[in-house]
């Protein structure tokens, strides 16, 4: 055993000096997005194979070593078992579209319905998990938030919308500025950083009170971020303000929006929009809306309702569609997979989504948005067991700290309304992953 | 610990950490080797799994284990009930918030005509189990479990699956007799086989601050292996996530399996995390990232007890699913009934359509099986 060992200890030191010999190495490996690091990677590509000969039996696991070496999967660190520890993780579907990730090749729509048909779970974590820590490294992100929901009343009533109710019919509500501002004020000691605006089509509000609603935040805590307002509503204001899209978001942006929630996307298939939420705006108007905010500026999230009627390939499709979106501006900061919860909506004859579903969104997402930074886990709909558990499977933002959301927990959504800062730590730190505090934008706060 | 900090370490001069961490990286390349070519690891190798392997490389390895256990697709569970004959306890565990003191308010006994009618509604239910546990009740004789197991087994054909060694030593204490004795007795009357709770951690340091009035590690490792002579089948459990250290979780592991080494009688392990809810131990629950790695642990260094229980009642029916990939091969069962973990304030249900759709939701076949394993 010790002497296995010990020939196993040098060939990490080769490997080690190998990787250390020019810091330009060490440094490109780390900026994996930039070319010139895929320039020096190749560059070095025979002189690496020649130096593991030893260790790895063909040139196949010298090229994988290469190219996922210094990552946390222990596959990564063990240069004399690579081609038996990918045994453990890949079967024949994976094996190609591993070959693609390591080569970090974008990966197509076949590729995709393989991989959400596939059942080898781990092996769709440990893909994942190479392109999450090629981005992300270790870190794992989160938030201090605060999400107000404005009003329920909602003309569109989607069919798997527990939240929505329609003016006057009980449970109905709508916030005051003054009760908006309230709920900030009364918060104003804690160290939050984003203000998260989410709420109905309510025929009743004017177009004043939204820019009201974002200057009244702003004056009562001026330093806020605010991410307000989806696709859905954002093109819902350009409609009553009698505007265009662009410049109904350049006057909200005026009066202190700072960027937008990613939700309303749905999925995209006319066929599902149809079904379930039929007086929504198309896809086409979505991804408009997304790239007109892009091209000014304003930074947006993405996000896909996943676990009623769609098909898998109705999944691929609108993930494509998100990724060739992308291409255009980048502005879309994260991809946030949402679990569709039943209960007391018009589908209740539909199941929750099952973990392995929700793990199985977060791989798949984290390995067809080549070009997105982050993905996320929503803890409020998937639990925050299987956020942390997704750490290890794609994701890299455990979200925030959330206090009063109200759109799932309406749809039987059991989780805790708060998830205290303490408990994000930890579970981010049992999951061996470094917890970053960020803002909005993914500034890492200092601490 | 990977290569690429390791070397920036040793670049930045600290090259004594970076050594040590190298080093530890190379002992985890050889317990991983070692589990690849099925050689049983050692408590350190265990310890070192668990602190430095990460989630997907355990699950890779538990997962090679039970594929070389049980080939193939099949996920088993049973259809059965708890019932809780009695929650009158001495023991007073302050990890529990099911017991109540004699006389205190709440407390119960049931009387047979409460537990003829959970047995009818479980052979109702297509249950052919009940897994019968109590508290340690003061006033309560061999005499009065015997007439419990005749009463069930003269009216119905279910198998009982009861009393746990804490209960086992309960009664011989009570009883001034020796615990072969009152095993034998109490199999003469009907009892099949023994549940492995109680188990908690076999360390004494730690029971004796978790559960101080409840038998120690030598006499609950002593019942099950008079059980297993005797030609009993019994389960072990585990609870952990409370008061004892990683290494005292791992000697758990090795007394289960020394044992299990001498006498084969272990049908299967359940692990489960300590869920402090209403109880006097005041720590956070185990995550699911914990759970999923002691899981995992446990199927690797089990390499003799068959099966390991994945624990949707702690767990809930996601991450039950997902340790279906970490090394669990049953999801136990589907418990019409469970009194003592929703207690502590954790209340999951799952009906067997349910288990049913977990298990093919992540691509396996469900079968349902008896106390043995074997299939139905």
């Amino acid at each position: 055993m010790k002497d296995k060992g010990m020939t196993s200890l040098k060939a990490v030191k080769e490997l080690i000096m190998e990787s250390t010999e020019s810091k330009e190495s060490t440094e490109s490996l780390e900026s994996t997005e930039s070319k010139e690091s895929t320039e020096s990677l190749e560059s070095k590509e025979s002189k690496e194979s020649t130096e593991f000969k030893e260790s790895t039996e063909s040139k196949e696991s010298t090229e994988s070593m290469k190219s996922i070496m210094g990552r946390s999967v222990a596959v990564n660190r063990f240069p004399a078992m690579v081609q038996e520890m990918l045994g453990l993780f890949l079967d024949s579907d994976l094996e190609p579209i591993y070959e693609k990730v390591v080569r970090e090749e974008r990966l197509s729509f076949e590729d995709g319905l393989t991989l959400f048909r596939s059942n080898n779970l781990l092996g769709l974590g440990f893909l994942a998990n190479l392109v999450r820590e090629r981005i992300n490294g270790n870190d794992a992100y989160y938030i201090y938030n605060q999400h107000i929901n404005y009003t329920n009343i909602c003309k569109n009533g989607c069919r798997f919308c527990a939240f929505s109710r329609k003016e006057g019919e009980q449970g109905a509500y709508v916030m005051s500025l003054d009760e908006v501002a309230k709920k900030v004020r009364a918060r104003l000691n804690e160290p939050i950083t984003e203000v998260h605006i989410v709420g109905g089509l309510n025929d009743n509000l004017p177009y004043t009170y939204y820019l009201d609603m974002l200057s009244t935040i702003k004056e009562v805590r001026p330093s806020i971020h605010i991410q307000a307002f989806t696709a859905v509503e954002i093109f819902y204001l350009a409609e009553i303000s009698g505007q265009s899209v662009e410049e109904t978001l350049l006057e909200l942006k005026d009066a202190g929006l700072g960027s937008l929630p990613g939700g309303g996307a749905e999925v995209f298939s006319p066929r599902v929009r149809q079904a379930v939420c039929p007086k929504k705006i198309p896809a086409k108007e979505w991804l408009e809306t997304m790239k007109t905010a892009h091209s000014l500026g304003i930074r947006t999230n993405a996000t896909m309702l996943y676990g009623h009627i769609e098909t898998l390939k109705e999944r691929v499709d609108h993930l494509l569609a998100l990724r060739e979106a992308q291409d255009e501006w980048g502005g879309f900061l994260t991809f946030i997979p949402l679990a569709f919860h039943p209960q007391n909506t018009r589908m209740d004859s539909l199941k929750k989504t099952s973990g392995f579903d929700d793990l199985k969104n977060i791989a798949v997402s984290r390995l067809l948005l080549d070009n997105f930074d982050h993905i996320k886990p929503f803890w409020i709909m998937v639990t925050p067991k299987i956020a942390q558990i997704a750490l290890s499977f794609g994701a890299d933002d455990m979200d925030g700290t959330v206090i009063e959301e109200r759109i799932t927990h309406m749809a039987g959504g059991e989780t805790a309304q708060v998830l205290p800062q303490s408990d994000l730590i930890r579970l981010i730190k049992e999951a061996g992953r470094c917890p970053r505090q960020r803002d909005t934008l993914y500034n890492v706060m200092g601490n | 610990m990977n290569t690429l900090e390791t070397s920036t370490k040793l670049e930045a001069g600290t090259t004594l950490e970076a050594s040590t961490k190298l080093e530890a990286s190379t002992t985890l390349e050889a317990i991983t080797k070692k589990v690849i070519d099925d050689i049983r690891i050692t408590e350190e190798d265990a310890v070192i799994l668990f602190q430095e392997a990460d989630l997907l490389t355990l699950g890779a390895l538990a997962n090679l284990k039970r594929q070389r256990l049980h080939p193939g697709k099949m996920i088993t569970y049973i259809v059965d009930r708890n019932i809780n004959y009695t929650n009158i306890c001495l023991s007073k565990c302050r990890f529990c918030a099911f017991f109540r003191e004699d006389g205190a308010e709440g407390g119960y006994v049931l009387s047979q005509k409460e537990l003829a009618q959970k047995i009818e509604e479980t052979l109702e239910l297509g249950g052919i189990q009940i897994l019968l546990q109590g508290g340690l009740h003061p006033r309560l004789e061999l005499g009065y479990y015997e007439d419990l197991l005749r009463f069930i087994k003269s009216r119905y054909t279910i198998h009982i699956h009861g009393f746990s060694p804490p209960e086992i030593i309960h009664i011989s204490r009570q009883s001034n007799l020796p615990v072969q004795t009152v095993l034998e007795r109490l199999r003469a009357s009907g009892l099949d086989s023994i549940p492995g709770g109680g188990a908690e951690i076999l360390v004494d340091r730690v029971r004796e601050q978790v559960s101080p009035c409840k038998c120690n590690s030598r006499e609950w490792l002593g019942v099950m292996e008079t059980a297993h002579r005797i030609g009993m089948k019994t389960t072990a459990t585990m609870m952990f996530g409370h008061l004892e250290t990683l290494e005292e979780r791992i000697e758990h592991l090795s007394v289960v399996r020394h044992l299990q080494d001498k006498t084969g009688g272990f049908t299967a392990f359940i692990p489960w995390p300590f869920q402090p809810g209403n109880t006097s131990i005041a720590r956070p629950v185990s995550s699911g990232f914990e759970y999923l790695k002691t899981l995992a642990i446990s199927r690797i260094f089990l390499d003799n007890v068959p099966n390991i229980q994945a624990s949707w009642v702690t767990q809930g029916a996601k991450v039950a699913q997902i340790a279906l990939n970490f090394g669990a091969n049953d999801l136990g069962s589907t418990m019409i009934e469970e009194n003592v973990v929703a207690a502590a304030g954790v209340s999951f249900r799952l009906p067997e359509s349910e288990l049913i759709r977990i298990i093919e939701g992540a691509g396996f076949l469900p079968n349902r099986r008896t106390m043995d394993y074997a299939l139905l």
